[in-house]
């Protein structure tokens, strides 16, 4: 290389000036650079850390075993069981046809599970493990287990669900959990972050419903540090959660089941409560349907179905349902008269079979009339007459007074959903609600418990333990929470003249117990065992003058659905009272046909706490009670067995 | 002795060569590739393996290599260039034919002793060849549009077949550092006015094309791009990387996070947390401070290259050594920018401090290269 000394120099000019260009670039970018980190470093370092912890630390949940539920006895209505799924992840998985079609061989999965699951894997990431089978037994799982080698990716997991082990028997009492939807979270304000885990599940209805929070229990948590494929490397600490408290109900599942099964088909409800305490031994309303059902959630055939059926067995009759409580309110009428002394006991009114009040004529149920009529038999044979009479004297006001005072028109603090608080009216409500002033007509339709008011079956059977002990027992489900006694509801004396109260509970007597009462035909014979009630017939419409004249009155040549609801309410026994008891059976028909002998079966399994002896019914009843009582214990839950149910 | 004899010449021989060695370069290479084990060992856990020990042996080797190139006459590897040009064209050949497959694309060739990256290579024979031919050039014929055509073809072969491996990252790299020769040759400057101007056309014409059917980059590679203009559109799937990298980055604040307590890279939130992506732990355990102390030994580098460049009267020599100092500089500078998130992601190490044999060496091969011209300086 030999080359001119002038040509270097100059060459070495030139690369010398664009040596210093280019190193005048490339510092450019170093301070470019140097500047960028400074931004990202020192200017944006406060947000960068935070969202570095957030990449880091994962704080989760720790679910709270719910609250468990049992009845007066300690047997379980509401538990909790493992329930087994079956998780994927695409990552470890690798072939995941292969794997799936494997898994297939195994436990069976549904061509439209497969295609779920095929979907998910394909658009969620590679590291999240997607649900292929969900509630699976115990035999699939070790099935899966066993064969984990060919399943690479697949995880059998284990959680809690809810289990109602003695089915339809408490589905109106304990509702049912499921799955927490868009709606719930609607209704709540600030949702707990255990309500969008998956597959968390919150009560729908009933006590489940009711005391959520209480049976919920609180979720624990702990914060462990995951990598970036969400793998937990260590767990940084925890903080363990408080399990839902456990409920005790004052319900008897025995009788509870009597009571459920007794009403059978009908389209009814029947409450039982102890006078003494107001714990509510039996809360049924029918028809019924099994609570698992929804758990594990319902077929849209099913709910259709359950929806559509005309004797609505979604609703809880016992507390949602309110109803013209009939004849059963003229014990109420009686005592607000007896109390503003407008009437003795032995004061007596001719029923000539109608009054006329208002240029409208009021019927007595017997077209006929009754005759004389004092407190006794006009209660005992329910003569309408009477008591429209005694209502024209006593008016609403002080009527709708005494109703309350006996318990109606309030709505009890039990923990079932949307109790119905019924109606008491009187002349502020009608004004308020209608815009019409009361009529004297109001007043009379009341008296028979027909016209505004309503009330529920729970209602009637607070009123009949009024009646029977003269104190303000309310009703109690909840006997003990955590094992710790609640408050009973055994009340304070309700300042009614005992004489008063005596003469009523004679006539409810005789109202079972005398051949000329309503319900004579459903008496009990058991001496110590007697009961008194009152049976009601409560209109769903009104006859009309055509109709009367034409003589189509009789219940059984109408359509189901405008028939007579038929209701009873008792207590017994009647020098000692135990137990009361309220029974509506919708569009039953007559209350002394239709409900007074479910009260009565009802009252003895009570009493007696098990079967009675044939020796307590009439004798000609003997036999069909014997082959009732045969198909009813059928229907018993089998004796306490409390291991674990399978999933 | 050279400060005696200032009016003469004089170019070291034999044994006294390693007297006229590049100290402070040699030192800082040293200084570099220490941070990187560091790093290395951080990211494995507190480990030397798999990562740092490797890395420490394939360093050393490099330091000896270099060294061995260093004591080597200057024009021996003027004479040898073109021959080594032709040599890696053919190993990029061969690869194309029958290359092992990593990461989705065909770069390695397996040698049995080592895998070799032939484009890796390519980046040092390239700037042999176009600093030898510039030192044949007659300056006056510089900017002769035929003899400008000929080193444009030099550049976009090799170019155009690592493009089809495919890897962007070291096409771009190729692309860069043989037009710095280029500039630093004489080149007119009118022809890069004209380039430049075409590479905007480029790049739009490449943007229009996505979608047709002569659409030019792979749907990955737009892919990049649209994450790269908006990361947070898609954090977990393809914006991750710029994502995760900049959090990580960010969080290590002004100081760090601490050596060993990078969150963010021990727990495996950071992709190619060893290689492309170990800026990030720097920056995370070492904070400002640390990220901006390596960019300061790299400049440091480059600084001394060019002060050597400079100083030395032999063309090949000068254009040699600005031709890996700026090769070098790409190299962090690219990968800087990609991890801080000024420009896509694209495939280029951090020199010395990633984790990956090929560039190692061959970064050592070249700084040989930049010693020998340097020790073969006429003083």
């Amino acid at each position: 290389m030999r080359r001119p000394s002038r040509e270097t120099a100059q060459s070495q000019r030139r690369i010398t000036r664009r040596g210093l260009l280019l190193g005048g670039m490339q510092a450019g970018v170093l301070a470019t650079l140097a500047f960028r980190m400074r931004y990202l470093q020192v200017k944006e370092a406060e947000q960068f850390r935070f969202l570095a912890e957030e990449n880091r630390i994962n704080i989760e949940l720790i679910p709270p075993t719910r609250g468990q539920i049992f009845d007066r006895n300690g047997r379980i209505i509401a538990r909790n069981v493992p329930a087994y799924r079956i998780t994927m992840t695409r990552k470890d998985a690798g072939d995941v046809e292969a794997v799936l079609a494997r898994l297939d061989a195994l436990i069976e999965l549904s061509p439209q599970d497969i295609a779920t699951a095929l979907e998910d894997l394909r658009t969620r990431r590679g590291d999240t493990p997607i649900t292929v089978a969900d509630r699976v037994t115990w035999e699939e799982i070790s099935r899966v287990a066993v064969n984990a080698p060919a399943l690479p990716g697949v995880t059998p997991e284990v959680g809690l669900s809810r289990t109602y082990p003695l089915g339809a028997d408490f589905t109106h009492v304990v509702g049912y959990v499921g799955p927490v939807s868009d709606y719930d979270l609607s209704r709540i304000d600030a949702p707990n972050r255990l309500l969008l885990m998956p597959r968390f599940q919150i009560g729908k209805t009933g006590i489940e419903a009711h005391e959520e929070e209480r049976l919920r229990g609180k979720a624990g948590t702990r914060r462990v540090e995951v990598n970036a494929a969400g793998r937990v490397m260590r767990e940084l600490d925890r903080q363990e959660g408080k399990p839902g408290d456990d409920l005790q109900l004052s319900i008897d599942h025995m009788l509870q089941n009597y009571t459920q099964s007794r009403l059978g088909d009908e389209s009814a409800a029947a409450v039982v409560m102890d006078t003494e305490t107001g714990d509510l031994l039996a809360v049924a309303s029918s028809p019924a349907f099994d609570p698992n059902l929804f758990v594990n959630g319902i077929s849209s055939t099913d709910y259709k179905a359950l929806l559509e059926n005309e004797r609505r067995p979604l609703v809880s009759k016992s507390v949602q349902g309110v109803y013209p409580p009939g004849s059963t309110f003229k014990m109420v009428v009686a005592l607000a008269a007896l109390e503003d002394d407008i009437i003795t006991p032995e004061d007596t009114v001719r029923c000539r079979g109608h009054i006329e009040v208002a240029d409208n004529r009021f019927h007595c149920w017997k077209r006929a009339g009754h005759g004389n009529m004092d407190l006794h038999t006009a209660l005992r044979e329910s003569c309408d007459v009477y008591f429209y009479e005694l209502a024209l004297e006593t008016g609403i006001e002080r009527i709708s007074a005494m109703a309350r005072k006996l318990g109606l028109g309030e709505r009890y603090d039990i923990p079932m959903s949307s109790v119905h608080a019924g109606l008491v009216p009187t002349r502020d409500w009608k004004r308020a609600a209608r815009g019409e002033e009361w009529v004297i007509g109001d007043s009379v339709n009341a008296s028979i418990g027909q016209g505004f008011v309503l009330a529920s079956p729970l209602q009637l059977a607070v009123m009949t333990a009024r009646l029977a002990t003269g104190r303000s027992v309310s009703p109690r489900m909840i006997k003990s929470i955590n094992g710790v006694e609640q408050p009973s509801g055994h009340g304070e004396p309700l300042d009614l003249n005992e004489n008063h109260l005596r003469a009523i509970r004679r006539a409810m007597f005789a109202v079972s117990n005398n051949n000329r009462g309503t319900a004579f035909s459903s008496r009990i014979l058991t001496d110590e065992y007697r009961m008194s009630g009152k049976t009601g017939t409560s209109q769903v419409r009104r006859i009309t003058p055509a109709e009367r004249r034409a003589g189509v009155t009789r219940n059984e040549d109408l359509p189901w659905n405008r028939r007579d609801h038929a209701l009873f309410v008792n207590f017994a026994p009647h020098d000692a009272p135990r137990i009361a008891v309220s029974v509506l059976v919708e569009h039953g028909g007559g209350g002394s046909t239709a409900a007074a002998p479910i009260a009565r079966d009802i009252t003895l399994q009570a009493l007696y706490g098990d079967d009675p002896p044939l020796s307590a019914y009439p004798a000609k009843d003997r036999a069909r009670i014997s082959a009732q009582q045969e198909r009813l214990r059928d229907l018993r839950p089998p004796p306490r067995d409390d291991r674990p149910t399978r999933a | 002795m050279s400060y005696l004899e200032h009016t003469v010449k004089y170019t070291p021989t034999g044994p006294r060569k390693v007297l006229y060695l590049n100290w402070p370069i040699a030192l800082l290479l040293v200084s570099v590739a220490a941070i990187g084990f560091l790093m290395l060992y951080s990211v494995a856990g507190g480990s030397f393996l798999p990562w740092a020990e490797p890395q420490m042996k394939r360093f050393a080797i490099g330091f000896v290599l270099m060294l061995g190139i260093a004591m080597v006459p200057l024009y021996f590897w003027r004479n040898v260039a073109p021959l080594g040009y032709l040599c890696t064209i053919a190993l990029l050949a061969l690869v194309a034919v029958m290359g092992d497959t990593g990461m989705g694309a065909q770069r390695w060739l397996d040698l049995g002793f080592i895998r070799l990256q032939p484009s890796e290579l390519m980046k040092i024979t390239l700037v042999m060849l176009l600093a030898a031919y510039y030192d044949w050039l007659p300056l006056s014929k510089v900017s002769h549009p035929l003899w400008v055509a000929l080193p444009v073809a030099m550049i976009l072969l090799p170019t155009l077949m690592v493009l089809t491996q495919p890897d962007l990252g070291t096409a771009i790299l190729l692309l860069a550092g043989g037009g710095a020769i280029m500039f630093l040759a004489g080149v007119h400057w009118t022809y890069f006015a004209a380039v430049i101007a075409a590479g905007v056309g480029v790049v739009t014409a490449v943007l229009q094309s996505r979608g047709t059917e002569w659409q030019l980059l792979n749907d990955y590679q737009f892919r990049r791009i649209d994450t790269f203009l908006d990361p947070a559109a898609d954090p977990l799937g393809a914006g991750y990387h710029i994502t995760q990298s900049k959090i990580a980055l960010g969080s290590g604040g002004w100081a760090g996070r601490g050596f060993m307590q990078g969150t963010q890279s021990q727990l495996n939130f950071l992709p190619e947390k060893h290689t492309d992506f170990i800026f990030t732990t720097l920056a995370e355990e070492f904070g400002f401070v640390g990220a901006v102390s390596l960019l300061a030994l790299y400049a440091l580098i480059i600084f001394f290259c060019v002060v050597s460049a400079l100083s030395n009267p032999n063309r090949f020599a000068a254009l040699l050594t600005l031709g890996i100092a700026t090769t070098f500089f790409l190299y962090f500078a690219v990968n800087m920018a990609m991890v801080t998130g000024l420009i896509p992601v694209v495939g280029v190490p951090l020199p010395l401090v990633s984790y990956g044999g090929s560039a190692m060496l061959v970064l050592m091969v070249g700084f040989g290269l930049v010693q020998s011209a340097d020790v073969h300086k006429p003083r």
